[in-house]
């Protein structure tokens, strides 16, 4: 009942601007810009051939493969470059640099390097994810507050159990926020990606959509659905936060 | 009783903008096996830097510590360091912390040893507890306790029960004072609370104002359980409140 209730504004805000777009098309009767029933008739015709379908899913398995490869890398070498201070003087500069690089511009060197295949979009989504989560990790080793290293160096453990049961623990949360930031991104990115010929994807889905005869309707319909996937991919990014490894953080 | 700690001769000074920044001038003392020893001092005056010198986290400029007859270099698990905001691990259960510090035991007798020391220090009950859910004295022990697992032969505390409110830190320290008549450890106690002194040490010594140097050393001869509200602890603590600046004291 309360969630409805703190819900409402936003539902109203919502309400009134599919009210505005219609009114807008009544007025101009414009031919090309669908209204909002039109994008619904829209996503029910994709919905109905299958294609919405293949189009996620080929879009979800590019971001799935890119970003797990983004981990997999990023967490170690965030660790180690957190850790080993010669690790960061060397490697920090450079990722600092090619931090800000938008991965739109790597998209002629992917196609170069990848061609026009699933390997490309995987590239750059990979390369779009892996510096946010390795700044995070560093920054989490960084901030790990000195008492807790203290105490386990006072009792003299060994390596292996002050990175088990002290460094990474204490990395987690950090961690964690680094993927919901790096599969934001990869998100953002795997659609403009599959912008540049492929023939799935959702990002490919909305460019034909406008070349095959100006079905804006699909276009505006394949916007949404990226937002709502987006919206649960980091909903699901953040149901993390309440596992047991990291609730600590979060709870006082 | 033999000296179980030597402290000859500690110096240390920080470089700062104002130039060098003397923090502990000439200290030397001696802890006898199982015994007692507060430091209170005012605040700012080195007290921390001296018990991390003690406990090995930081170098002296200058002078030795000596345990047992030997330097000490680095910190150890024979004397583990307590300090103001605590270092149980917030990603740990209770027992996990317990647990933290044992090394070369099976798996299982951890876990016993660890539940044995939490219900000494009356957290049974809350093995499985992690520290956001526990209370600040409740946490307190919990520290105690993962100290005491690995049977230190000494205990150093900075300010333990600083964080605590004054009831709490009654509570904890007669829970300390249980212990150690039954486990005998010495116990090296920074504080600023001189009734926390009398209640728990053998002796006291009394800082100066930066940089940190003895100017005087009481001896605290009332037997345990201690009635803090007695003439005679009352007239030491006028006693060292005089040697801390303190001159009328109660007004």
């Amino acid at each position: 009942m309360n969630r409805i209730k703190t819900s409402l504004p936003a539902l109203g805000v919502i309400a009134a601007l599919l009210l505005a777009w219609w009114g807008a098309i009544v007025a101009t009767q414009s031919l090309i810009f669908p209204t909002p029933w039109g994008v619904v008739t829209g996503a029910i015709e994709l919905l109905a051939n299958g294609t919405l379908w293949r189009h996620i899913a080929a879009s979800l398995l590019r971001v799935g493969t890119g970003f797990a490869l983004a981990v997999c890398i990023a967490v170690p070498l965030g660790l180690w470059m957190g850790w080993v201070r010669g690790a960061y003087l060397t490697l920090n500069p450079i990722f600092q640099m090619l931090r800000p690089i938008s991965p739109i511009a790597w998209i002629p060197i992917a196609i170069l390097w990848f061609g026009v295949g699933d390997a490309s979009p995987i590239y750059l989504i990979f390369i779009s994810s892996v510096f946010p989560m390795i700044v995070q990790t560093t920054v989490g080793v960084h901030t790990i507050d000195k008492r807790y290293l203290r105490a386990a160096e006072n009792f003299g453990v060994s390596r292996a159990t002050l990175f088990k049961q002290v460094v990474i623990p204490a990395v987690l949360p950090q961690v964690l926020v680094g993927m919901r930031i790096g599969l934001g991104v990869a998100w953002l990115v795997v659609v403009a990606a599959e912008m540049i010929a492929l023939r799935s994807g959702l990002g490919y889905m909305i460019m034909d959509s406008r070349n095959a005869g100006n079905r804006y309707d699909l276009v505006i319909a394949g916007m949404i659905i990226i937002g709502v996937i987006g919206l649960s991919l980091d909903s699901s990014m953040r149901r993390l936060e309440r596992i047991r490894w990291v609730r600590w953080r979060y709870a006082q | 009783m033999h000296s179980k700690i030597e402290v000859r001769g500690l110096n240390k000074s920080y470089e700062s903008d104002q130039g060098r920044l003397v923090v502990v001038e000439d200290i030397s003392f001696t802890v006898r096996d199982g015994e007692t020893v507060a430091i209170v001092g005012p605040s700012g005056c080195g007290k921390t830097t001296l018990m991390n010198m003690i406990a090995g986290f930081v170098k002296p400029d200058a002078g030795a510590i000596v345990i047992d007859g030997k330097p000490r270099l680095k910190p150890d698990p024979k004397g583990i360091l307590i300090t103001q905001h605590g270092s149980v691990f917030p990603w740990l259960t209770v027992r996990e912390n317990l647990m933290f510090g044992l090394n070369g035991h099976a798996p299982r007798n951890k876990a016993e040893i660890a539940d044995h020391y939490a219900a000494i220090v009356g957290l049974k009950g809350f093995e499985s507890s992690y520290p956001h859910e526990l209370s600040g004295g409740m946490l307190k022990r919990a520290e105690l306790a993962r100290a005491l697992v690995v049977k230190p032969e000494v205990l150093y505390m900075d300010e333990p029960f600083s964080a605590l409110d004054a009831l709490m830190s009654l509570r904890v320290r007669n829970e300390l004072l249980r212990i150690l008549a039954e486990e005998r450890h010495t116990v090296m106690l920074i504080t600023h609370d001189v009734e926390e002194a009398i209640h728990v040490a053998d002796r006291i010594l009394v800082l100066s104002p930066r940089p940190a140097r003895i100017q005087a050393a009481f001896d605290v001869p009332f037997p345990h359980p201690r009635r803090l509200t007695s003439a005679s602890a009352q007239e030491l603590r006028v006693a060292i409140l005089r040697e801390l600046g303190v001159d009328h004291y109660g007004g």
